[in-house]
């Protein structure tokens, strides 16, 4: 059976589940970070600026790779380094679901502050004015009417980001983590049919992509909705 | 923090840049060399022929480069029909896969960003070449893809940049690059943030370096823009 896969298709199907929680939570954090990135850089404040630019020169020079084998063995060490001081004594490991998900998140939290910061710039002042002259507070305005505008600026690199930031997730096998590329090299190696199951991986990887392409497409044309197409 | 270490490792790291220069240079040349038809193709009418070219850069795009270098390095092994061939001396080393793999993917990359300098080719500019009696050939080679090229080289530096980093995979089948370098002086002394941070630097110093050859090329390039120019 093509699902079945020798026996191997649940283990793999697993893994992909893995593949996924892995990108949706790095895509939390990273969405988290770039907010705080582009109201960094976008802030009046010169070391608020100095330090997101920093953050994002630096990690947009470095591959994920090497960031991701850093926190990975070089938290632990840190954390081994940091607990016996607060009376912690016995080793700690680092969980690799914890080290994956941050380090993508980190990672891609720099291409997103580029993004939203574009998007933010895109909305025109007299929206925001507008707001607040209606007596709204900043976290109104922020919701009801930059958040709502600045999104249709930044889908477009955001769907971007976002299937780069899947592609990435493949990663994660390096240092361990059981996601469905790590499952597949598993089941390489005990039936020797090892481009069978990369070939099966490759294929869920497209449709992840494609999916999160259309529902990318769906909300473009949700958020689009006020605008004109020609 | 004990860099000391690092010092006496250097060699390594050299070793690892003189790599890490050679397979991405090389993979991108070769990737050049292939996307510049497969664009032409790709923005050709006729399905027949860009159809096989939206395929492979459809799989090549929504593929993560590690699988595909393992879908080269470890599945090829599992046809024994090519492994009598002449191939197999290439394709089981693992340099040569790495290449193969990253290669292929920046040509995929490549052509779709191509397709999008080739298709903002301004209409007027394909008019003039007509109506002065060029061939479909002469024009692509003497109009079209010239513009193209200028327009796409912001997007084409950041190819350049994410090869580059994407080259790092390599150390995962066996090749000494710089990240490759790092792993084996933590393996050896276990010192994660110097071999890494080391690693880190380099490939920081090579993006910079990207980034300033991109910037002088697109001050050559876009000469035609500049306001200062002295004529």
């Amino acid at each position: 059976m093509l699902l079945n896969l020798h026996g191997y298709g649940p283990s793999i199907l697993a893994g992909t589940v893995l593949t996924l929680k892995v990108s949706v939570f790095s895509l939390l954090i990273a969405m988290m970070l770039g907010f705080t990135g582009a109201m960094f850089k976008l802030s009046k404040s010169r070391i608020l600026n100095v330090v997101a630019q920093t953050y994002t020169t630096i990690i947009r020079g470095i591959p994920d790779l090497v960031l991701m084998l850093l926190i990975f063995f070089g938290g632990q060490v840190m954390i081994n380094q940091i607990a016996p001081k607060f009376g912690y004594d016995s080793y700690i490991d680092i969980n690799p679901f914890i080290a994956g998900v941050l380090t993508i998140g980190f990672i891609f939290g720099a291409y997103m502050t580029e993004t939203f910061r574009g998007a933010i710039l895109a909305v025109s002042p007299g929206q925001l004015e507008a707001g607040y002259s209606f007596g709204m507070g900043k976290m109104k305005v922020f919701f009801r009417i930059l958040f709502p505008q600045m999104m249709r600026h930044a889908l477009p690199g955001f769907g971007n980001n976002f299937l780069v930031l899947i592609k990435s997730t493949a990663l994660v096998s390096i240092i361990g983590l059981d996601d469905m590329v790590r499952k597949a090299a598993i089941a390489a190696g005990s039936t020797r049919l090892p481009f069978t199951f990369y070939f099966a991986v490759a294929v869920i990887y497209l449709v992840i992509t494609s999916c999160s392409g259309v529902v990318l497409g769906w909300l473009d044309r949700k958020y689009s909705v006020g605008v004109l197409k020609g | 923090m004990n860099f000391s270490i690092i010092s006496d490792n250097l060699g390594i790291y050299f070793q690892g840049l003189n790599n890490t220069i050679q397979l991405v240079s090389i993979s991108l040349v070769i990737g050049l060399v292939i996307a510049v038809p497969l664009s032409v193709i790709r923005c050709s009418k006729n399905y027949f022929f860009s159809t096989p070219v939206r395929a492979y850069i459809y799989f090549f795009r929504g593929t993560p480069l590690l699988v595909q270098m393992f879908l080269i390095y470890y599945g090829l092994g599992q046809f024994e029909l090519l492994k009598s061939t002449f191939l197999w001396n290439y394709l089981k080393e693992a340099y040569f896969c790495a290449l193969l793999a990253f290669a292929l993917n920046t040509a995929a990359y490549t052509t779709e960003i191509l397709r999008g300098g080739i298709e903002g080719t301004p209409y007027g500019e394909i008019e003039a070449a007509k109506s002065v009696g060029m061939s479909r050939i002469k024009m692509m080679i003497r109009i079209v893809l010239p513009s193209a090229f200028r327009r796409t080289l912001p997007a084409y530096s950041n190819e350049v940049i994410f090869m580059l980093h994407g080259s790092s995979l390599a150390s995962v089948i066996t090749i000494i690059d710089i990240t490759g370098a790092a792993r084996i002086v933590n393996s050896r002394y276990y010192t994660p943030y110097e071999a890494f941070l080391t690693a880190a630097v380099f490939y920081l110093v090579l993006t910079f370096i990207i980034v300033f050859l991109f910037k002088k090329l697109e001050y050559r390039w876009y000469a035609h823009l500049r306001r200062d120019h002295n004529v």
